[in-house]
């Protein structure tokens, strides 16, 4: 089979399961998880083969796989659909469909399969199953499918709006499976429910997602076409569009539709000021928050600005003055880093420091990409993706775990939060083994993880690039590490802090098993990526012909991007905050391990910083009071009751009561005028009927009598005028 | 079959009269034969129009199909039919959308037999519009059009209907009194009725009418009768306030058509008549109806939004989404003339697109109808807080079609929606950009509104209320909607055999 159909069937099966499990497995568990598995087996072997191909193609990037068809006429022309994989797609293609085999792998033991269903879930309650297994199991891996081939979709799209097509995609799956248990109700009211944040997250990304449509159509007017190719791939193209003035002054049509394209990458992988969904988004079942956190859709957003850069960076050269797209991802990027990390540390939700270090984590990419640091985020969107999604499995490990002693104590508490852990090493090993290198990988932890040489490569990136950048980074790295063994250490070391945390269990071996695969991948993954120029680690990789990544992602760009001269300092830096943010972070929790019931002992040397953060600086409060209140109000109230009510239709109403009175008007005349007289014939006329009722004998004879009369008459009538005698 | 072959639009548009007759003939009692009947008659016509379809798609350009008659000789006006790119799937959407509604009115029960044939004859009307050549004819089967409607809400409506159809009917038919003036203007001044050939005469035409008016005065006065009739059928901002009332109060199948066939009626006039007729009038105005357009996208949006009834949410979604057909017009018009770089391709795009959301709203705004058909039949609410969510576990097929439908609604990309927004979008920026931009408010809102209708339904916890009240959909209806689906689908997937047929049209409707 030709490359080109295996790549356009790569992201069919996951759809063909969505479909399969929707219409006709929706009653059968085990049959809907296994065509989830297996057709998404299906894609990822594809999906290896592709890559595998791409790795061993001679100058791959020159020449990539592609094919095209046309898909809406456009007067003359055409706009046509297509597949592609160049290098930085290979890239993609690697992880995506892995992680997502082994999200649904995982899901079969986070729902517990193979448990009995609960007797209150046997009328379905869109809520968490009380205990055994989900009743909503096969939604869940339909939803779970449509959400792999949406993002598979989005990797080998050939274009922008077949991208935006797989982006929207799972803008709907993130959606139906962040609410997916829109039954559920909290008995604390300001806590937002599933529904609630499944809305919030739509929304609030659609914000996005309006913006990044008008870049599309903006960028299709000016070149008249949305082909990555023909677009990014063109001088001319690039050039035509940083030299031309958009509608703003000052912004080159490129720079605009940057910055259009960006918006959308804002919404989507939660950045700084649309960064508010992603946390209310861990409602969703937790394989969910992995999908949507690590290997899909916040991964997106970043693909696609990484997809974009030829664009975003139009008119600019190495150490000249940045484009403003790229001033904008730099800023945002490195503010949206600094700012995430610091509400981490003040959260409570062994989930919620995930989503919020995924913000930051995202925010270092944006930034590596506003400095040009194409490579370096290209590097850190896959390590991140590896052990981003082994974390937030291992924090669902741990939920499941502690749910489990819930169940067994009938204690009434938050099974999430982690001042309900403690000690959870001993009763769940394989999970806390593999968290622990999650962790350390997120903390970038020297030269064992791959979070290390990826985000080292980013700060050295920034040390050249930018001052302000570099330190941002430097600062945030130092909370990441910091947050990360606070977890930890409040998860797994000291004591258990409740009974539930005492009888917590190790979770299935569907559970682990992907645990133990992902920390495989956060520790190596890192080495293709080292930088030649490395002491020493850099030749041996080198002569291993391990570390390709630099060369082979570099392929994807027309130029091929220069690696930055090794350089200590920023080494060092790299080295100290992530060793010393861990030693911190011990010092602080895991050395005197906290008692149950003892607050966080950060409270109070921070005092109200600390509510500050435990409220995430009241950004949602203040878009409510900003955003959401008044929406509400304009619409119920000004363009509904005011505009249409009263004043459309009270004009149409008055213009009636007009005609009305008119009416009533000439009714009066009518009736001295108009109506009397012919009031007087009715009256004649009914006089003459009753007179005539005389003939009404009921007899057809009679009737046949006149009805001759009448036509003799009429018949003479009509000869005299055709014969012109009347006229 | 030659003789199908050779008055193929003339039985499109007449096999419903007669099936009208022949239900006038089964005795009023014989309730199920009557619906049977009438359904299994509607699928002739759905029949004969998907042929039509398929027989003009298979090649060609401009008016085909065409027939000619004598008709009013005296005066100038033939019955003279016949179909091009525009009108071909206009006729395609009734005569899929009609054998559904008639289906979706099974489970009415009282009069049913003077209902089924309102309905077959208001199918005639639609369809005649959609196929006539010739104003008087074109004006004809407007008026036919808005009679059986009239009486289909008057009589089968909810509570506030008679409100609702005088409002329906006055507002409409004071539109049509220009209309009515205007086409006999024209007759008067050349002629003729016939509207091909109007197109080439009529424009161009420069000469002194009535003593003293000059023929550019007469020809404005003209534009403005026919955009008001049309305007108002949309509904265009601000003509739109008799929409939310007629579409809430019509039974189930009303709102369907009404939806989905009858608002197509105005954007298909502007289409048909005004850019052609007025192509000097309608460019210097397009701005104020690109602008009216963005008026309607956007506060249809926000209006929908802030409803608390179901129907009146998805009804004020049919202003929402109108205004983008609205849009694409807009540009058609602005175009005209225009040799700037790249204007003639937007235009093109954006009336493609226009035509196209036509025909997707005509999909999906009839399936949101059905659906909200299908709750109030057993809730006997349309409240949305009374409703109060929830349904979702007692309705799980229910609850999947409520959310692909509410999606083709909401614009999801991989759906119908989305492509002609995506269209006229983009053939809308480059010419009224700050328009277009404002809009995209509307499309954040489209969101909104749409999640609103979803939340207050399906999700929450299990409503007790609704325990035995055998919320779920029944096979009857699973048929009805899913050929709406399939459709949606389709096109989202592979808009291309559709879009093909829409865009040659235009193409030359552009000269």
């Amino acid at each position: 089979m030709p490359i080109e159909t295996l790549i356009w069937l790569i992201p069919v099966p996951p759809l063909l399961s969505f479909f399969l499990i929707w219409l006709f497995a929706n009653r059968n568990k085990a049959l809907s998880h296994t065509i989830a598995i297996v057709l998404m087996a299906i894609s990822w072997i594809i999906s290896l083969y592709v890559f595998l191909t791409a790795i061993t193609t001679e100058h791959f990037g020159a020449e990539v796989f592609g094919h095209s068809v046309p898909w809406l006429p456009t007067g003359d022309g055409a706009l046509n659909m297509g597949v592609m994989v160049d290098p930085l797609t290979a890239g993609m293609l690697f992880f995506v469909p892995l992680t997502c085999l082994l999200i649904f792998i995982y899901s079969v033991g986070y729902h517990n399969f193979g448990g009995r269903l609960d007797p209150h879930d046997v009328h379905s309650t869109g809520s968490p199953a009380h205990n055994g297994v989900e009743p909503m199991y096969s939604r869940f891996f339909a939803f779970l499918s449509l959400f792999a081939f949406g993002m598979l979709l989005l990797v080998v799209a050939d274009n922008l709006l077949m991208m935006f097509v797989g982006w929207e995609i799972m803008g709907l799956c993130s959606y139906l499976l962040i609410g997916f248990w829109h039954g559920r109700n909290y008995d604390d009211p300001k806590k937002i429910t599933p529904r609630q944040a499944a809305v919030k997250a739509f929304m609030t990304t659609r914000v996005g997602d309006v913006f990044m449509m008008l870049g599309i159509v903006y960028l299709y007017f000016h070149t008249g076409t949305l082909s990555f190719r023909e677009i990014l791939y063109n001088e001319d193209v690039l050039h035509h569009l940083a030299e031309t003035p958009s509608y703003i002054v000052g912004l080159s049509v490129a720079a605009m539709v940057g910055l259009l394209l960006f918006a959308g990458t804002v919404g989507k992988s939660a950045q700084f000021p649309l960064h508010v969904w992603l946390p209310d988004a861990m409602e969703g079942p937790t394989p969910v928050s992995a999908m949507i956190h690590a290997a899909t859709m916040v991964s997106a957003g970043v693909y696609a600005m990484v997809r974009m850069f030829p664009l975003m960076s139009a008119g600019w050269h190495h150490g000249e003055a940045l484009t403003p797209p790229m001033m904008a991802m730099g800023f945002i990027g490195a503010f949206t880093a600094l700012f995430a990390s610091t509400i981490a540390v003040a959260q409570r939700d062994v989930k919620k420091v995930l989503a919020y270090s995924t913000i930051s984590q995202l925010g270092y990419m944006i930034a590596a990409l506003g400095i040009g640091a194409y490579i370096a985020a290209a590097f850190h969107l896959i390590t991140h993706a590896f052990f981003k999604a082994l974390l937030f499995l291992g924090s669902g490990s741990v939920i499941h775990g502690v749910e489990h002693g819930v169940h067994h104590t009938h204690e009434h508490i938050d099974p999430q939060d982690m001042f309900n852990m403690g000690a959870l090493r001993k009763k769940m090993p394989i999970t806390f083994w593999t968290f622990l290198i999650g962790g350390f990988a997120l903390s970038g932890f020297p030269f064992v993880t791959a979070g290390f040489w990826s985000k080292d490569e980013i700060l050295a990136d920034a040390f050249v690039a930018n001052q302000l950048v570099f330190w941002v980074l430097v600062i945030s790295a130092f909370l990441t590490a910091f947050y990360t063994m606070r977890q930890i250490a409040l998860t797994f070391l000291g004591e258990p802090r409740t009974h539930s945390a005492e009888h917590a269990q190790e979770t299935a071996w569907t559970m682990t098993t992907p645990l133990v695969i992902l920390s495989f991948f956060a520790i190596f993954a890192g080495f293709v990526g080292v930088p030649e120029h490395f002491p020493a680690l850099g030749e041996l990789f080198h002569n291993l012909n391990v570390n390709r990544f630099h060369e082979f992602i570099g392929g994807t760009l027309i130029e091929h991007p220069e690696a930055v001269e090794f350089n200590v300092f920023p080494l060092l830096a790299s080295i100290v905050v992530g060793v010393g943010g861990l030693t911190l972070g011990w010092l602080v929790y895991g050395w005197k391990p906290l008692k149950a019931g003892q607050p966080d002992p950060l409270a109070k040397p921070l005092g109200p910083i600390y509510t500050l953060l435990e409220n995430k600086y009241y950004f949602d409060e203040l878009y409510d009071f900003i955003f959401v209140r008044p929406a509400r109000w304009i619409s119920e109230v000004l363009v509904y009751q005011v505009m249409d009510k009263n004043i459309i239709d009270g004009f149409l109403h008055g213009v009636a009561r007009v005609a009305v009175a008119i009416g009533i008007f000439f009714k009066g005349a009518e009736k001295v005028i108009i109506n009397d007289p012919p009031d007087r014939l009715a009256d004649f006329t009914q006089w003459l009927g009753r007179s005539f009722r005389v003939i009404q004998t009921g007899r057809i004879q009679s009737y046949l009598l006149i009805v001759m009369l009448v036509a003799v008459a009429f018949g003479g009538v009509y000869y005299l005028m055709l014969s012109g005698l009347v006229k | 079959m030659n003789f199908v072959a050779e008055h193929l639009v003339s039985l499109v548009v007449f096999t419903p009269l007669i099936g009208m007759v022949l239900i006038g003939l089964i005795p009023s009692d014989q309730k199920s034969a009557i619906k049977w009947a009438a359904f299994l008659w509607s699928l002739v016509p759905a029949g004969l129009s998907i042929y039509l379809w398929l027989a003009y798609a298979a090649g060609g350009v401009g008016f085909r199909f065409v027939e000619q008659a004598v008709w009013y000789a005296p005066i100038g006006a033939s019955y003279h039919v016949g179909v091009d790119g525009i009108s071909v799937p206009m006729i395609l959407l009734t005569g899929i959308l009609t054998p559904l509604a008639l289906l979706a009115s099974f489970s009415i029960q009282d009069r049913i037999k003077p209902y089924m044939m309102l309905f077959l004859m208001l199918e005639t009307g639609m369809f005649g519009v959609f196929a006539s050549l010739d104003l008087l004819l074109f004006f004809l089967f407007w008026e036919i059009g808005l009679v059986p409607m009239y009486f289909l809400i008057n009589q089968w409506g909810s509570a506030n209907r008679r409100y609702a159809s005088f409002k329906f009917f006055v507002y409409t038919m004071a539109g049509s009194l220009g209309l009515l003036l205007s086409i006999q203007l024209i007759g008067l001044s050349t002629g003729t009725f016939d509207i091909v050939r109007l197109f080439n005469i009529w424009p161009g035409l420069d000469k002194e009418l009535i003593a003293g008016v000059p023929m550019p005065t007469i020809k404005t006065v003209s534009f403005f009768a026919f955009c008001l009739a049309f305007a108002i059928k949309v509904p265009m901002w601000p003509f739109h306030t008799w929409l939310p009332d007629a579409h809430t109060e019509a039974p189930t199948a009303g709102s369907m058509i009404l939806a989905g066939v009858l608002l197509k009626l105005g954007a298909y006039g502007f289409l048909r008549l005004v850019l052609p007729l007025f192509p000097e009038q309608a460019a210097a105005y397009a701005p104020a109806l690109a602008f009216l357009a963005m008026l309607a996208i956007v506060f249809g949006a926000f209006a929908a939004f802030g409803q608390t009834d179901f129907k009146r949410l998805v009804a004020y979604s049919s202003v929402n989404h109108m205004g983008f057909v609205v849009l694409g017009i807009a540009v058609v018009a602005r175009a005209y003339g225009v040799d700037a770089e790249g204007w003639r391709q937007s235009a093109a795009i954006a009336g493609t697109g226009a035509v196209l959301q036509m025909f997707n709203h005509g999909l999906s705004a009839a399936a949101m109808f059905f659906l909200v058909g299908v709750v109030y039949e057993r809730a006997h609410t349309r409240d949305l807080n009374e409703l109060g969510g929830g349904i979702w576990q007692y309705a799980p097929v229910y609850g999947a079609v409520m959310l692909f439908c509410s999606m083709s609604s909401l614009g999801l990309p991989g759906l119908n929606g989305f492509v002609s927004e995506f269209a006229v979008v983009r053939g809308s920026w480059p010419v009224f950009t700050t328009v277009t931009a404002i809009g995209m408010l509307g499309l954040l809102f489209t969101g909104a509104y749409i999640l609103k209708g979803i939340q207050k339904v399906l999700h929450g916890p299990r409503n007790p209320k609704w325990a035995g009240h055998g919320m779920e959909m029944n096979a009857r209806e699973i048929v009805t909607v899913a050929p709406l689906m399939a459709l949606m689908l389709v096109i989202g997937v592979w808009p291309w055999w559709l879009a093909d047929v829409i865009n040659k049209a235009v193409v030359s409707l552009l000269g």
